[in-house]
């Protein structure tokens, strides 16, 4: 029993790695789809751009209303710009987005490949002499890792935006001070940290999403089911490998 | 007409330990329409999909002309795939785009023709199907006989060699079969060599060169349509006895 479950794991992790290659074999071999990379973006990204935003502004003006009282009892205040700014920016903007976007685009993805894979679509685009390949999951993941780095670091600096809202209506603060503070504390290197986890979070969730729409079976009920261990399997994934991924980064730039 | 373009020999296919196909050997010339018959779940549509490396087969050898296609990597197979056409039963069309991209998809993928002449040789192909008044439709304001004719319009949208054609009259009432053998007629009288899998066999006979029956795994009968009417084998006439 135990046997066969690590023997399915190393077949799964097999078949995701197989396609990854095939994905890293079609980014230096013609024919490239700018096309439909740009409509991809277009969709996946800018689609995405509302649930970025919200997400920020409420992330930061929530954050902000919290350690604002919280510190106050011991004469914090002044420290909000500084814990919140960077809070948002390395951890809450990239975890949140990721996750939002992982229910977003990676059910969406996975449910549209299946979706072609059960009504044979996949087999007519290879069997009219193209690339499923080339077709769908390149533009998928170049899309994912493009666009879920930009709209995290957006989703950051839109929590910035809320946090100075929250601070100077509810804590007076004025808002000099406040983007002084924020200035003054953020690196390059939180932004840059923030976005490289997110390209891999944008590359599991998309990555994850096209190997299990193509292994769809069972009609409509599949497509459903395809769905649902797409976005639980690369939740935990983004939530696990936050941690790894954060290590990596004070190690490496600390 | 003597020349087999497609050569198959002693294919072996089995899922899970059943055995689709054991020997399976035949050739198809040049201009021939061959018709693959059998019953339900005799592996008619997965040989059908094994001759252009959809489905892959355990051992066994598939020659298109003289070059052996079937160890081939799938990217040496999509070269091949636009001279072996394959018509879906369910026509398969790209659901997200319309009727007339979708007979244009491979003649952007595969041809160097400007946009107006990809428009023309559409245009041209849709008529032929008898949809060109539903270019602009998308596949879901579709009925199943018009999916399947611009499936067919689709596969033969790069002039390929040869087409096969995955039961193209299934579910679709007599008008719309007789559309759609009028097609494939078309297709025949502009020299395409076709394999046509279907359980209809007065149709099969309406359009066939040579009959083959797969039973059991093996091709059980090959021959003419007026062999076929004549033969005395029991399985031959209680198949051709069906309705």
């Amino acid at each position: 029993m135990i046997n066969q479950k690590i023997r399915s794991n190393m077949i799964l992790m097999g078949e995701i790695t197989e396609l990854f290659c095939q994905f890293l074999r079609c980014l230096y071999t013609r024919p490239f789809y700018l096309g439909r990379i740009y409509e991809q973006i277009v969709q996946l990204g800018i689609g995405s751009l509302s649930i970025a935003i919200v997400i920020g502004i409420v992330t930061g003006m929530v954050m902000t209303l919290q350690f604002g009282y919280g510190l106050a009892k011991f004469g914090g205040t002044l420290y909000v710009p500084a814990i919140v700014s960077l809070s948002i920016l390395r951890e809450l903007a990239p975890i949140f987005t990721s996750l939002l976007i992982a229910g977003r685009i990676g059910s969406g993805i996975s449910a549209e490949i299946g979706a072609m894979n059960v009504t044979q679509q996949i087999d007519a685009i290879r069997a009219l002499g193209t690339s499923p390949i080339r077709v769908l999951v390149v533009p998928r993941i170049l899309a994912a890792v493009i666009s879920l780095p930009l709209l995290a670091t957006l989703s950051g600096f839109m929590g910035i935006i809320g946090g100075l809202i929250i601070a100077y209506t509810e804590f007076q603060m004025p808002v000099g001070f406040y983007v002084n503070k924020v200035l003054s504390t953020i690196k390059f290197i939180d932004i840059f940290g923030s976005m490289f986890k997110c390209a891999f979070f944008g590359l599991v969730i998309s990555l994850l999403a096209c190997y299990r729409g193509f292994q769809t079976t069972e009609g409509t009920r599949g497509v459903g089911n395809t769905t649902i261990w797409v976005v639980v399997r690369t939740s935990i994934i983004i939530l696990i490998s936050d941690f790894f991924l954060t290590k990596l980064l004070i190690l490496l730039f600390e | 007409m003597n020349m087999e373009i497609l050569k198959v020999r002693n294919i072996e296919k089995s899922f899970e330990g059943k055995q689709v196909h054991r020997s399976v050997s035949f050739g198809l010339r040049t201009g021939e329409t061959l018709g693959l018959l059998g019953h339900s779940g005799s592996g008619k549509s997965v040989l059908l999909r094994s001759l252009i490396g959809l489905e892959e087969i355990d051992s066994g050898e598939i020659f298109y002309h003289d070059q052996r296609i079937d160890h081939l990597d799938e990217e040496d197979l999509y070269p091949i795939r636009t001279k072996i056409s394959y018509a879906f039963q369910s026509g398969a069309l790209f659901d997200s785009i319309s009727v007339f991209e979708n007979v244009a998809y491979p003649l952007f993928e595969h041809t160097t023709l400007k946009e107006s002449e990809i428009e023309k040789k559409v245009m041209d192909i849709l008529r032929m199907v008898n949809m060109e008044a539903s270019h602009d439709l998308m596949p879901s304001d579709l009925s199943g006989g018009m999916q399947k004719r611009v499936g067919l319009a689709r596969s033969m949208a790069l002039s390929p060699e040869i087409l096969l054609y995955d039961e193209p009259t299934a579910g679709l009432d007599p008008v719309n079969v007789e559309l759609v053998l009028d097609i494939m007629k078309t297709f025949k009288q502009k020299g395409f060599a076709g394999i046509f899998v279907t359980h209809d066999i007065p149709a099969a006979k309406k359009i066939c060169d040579r009959l083959l029956i797969l039973k059991d795994g093996v091709i059980h009968f090959e021959g003419t349509p007026e062999e076929f009417d004549r033969s005395q084998d029991p399985y031959i006439k209680s198949f051709s006895s069906m309705p």
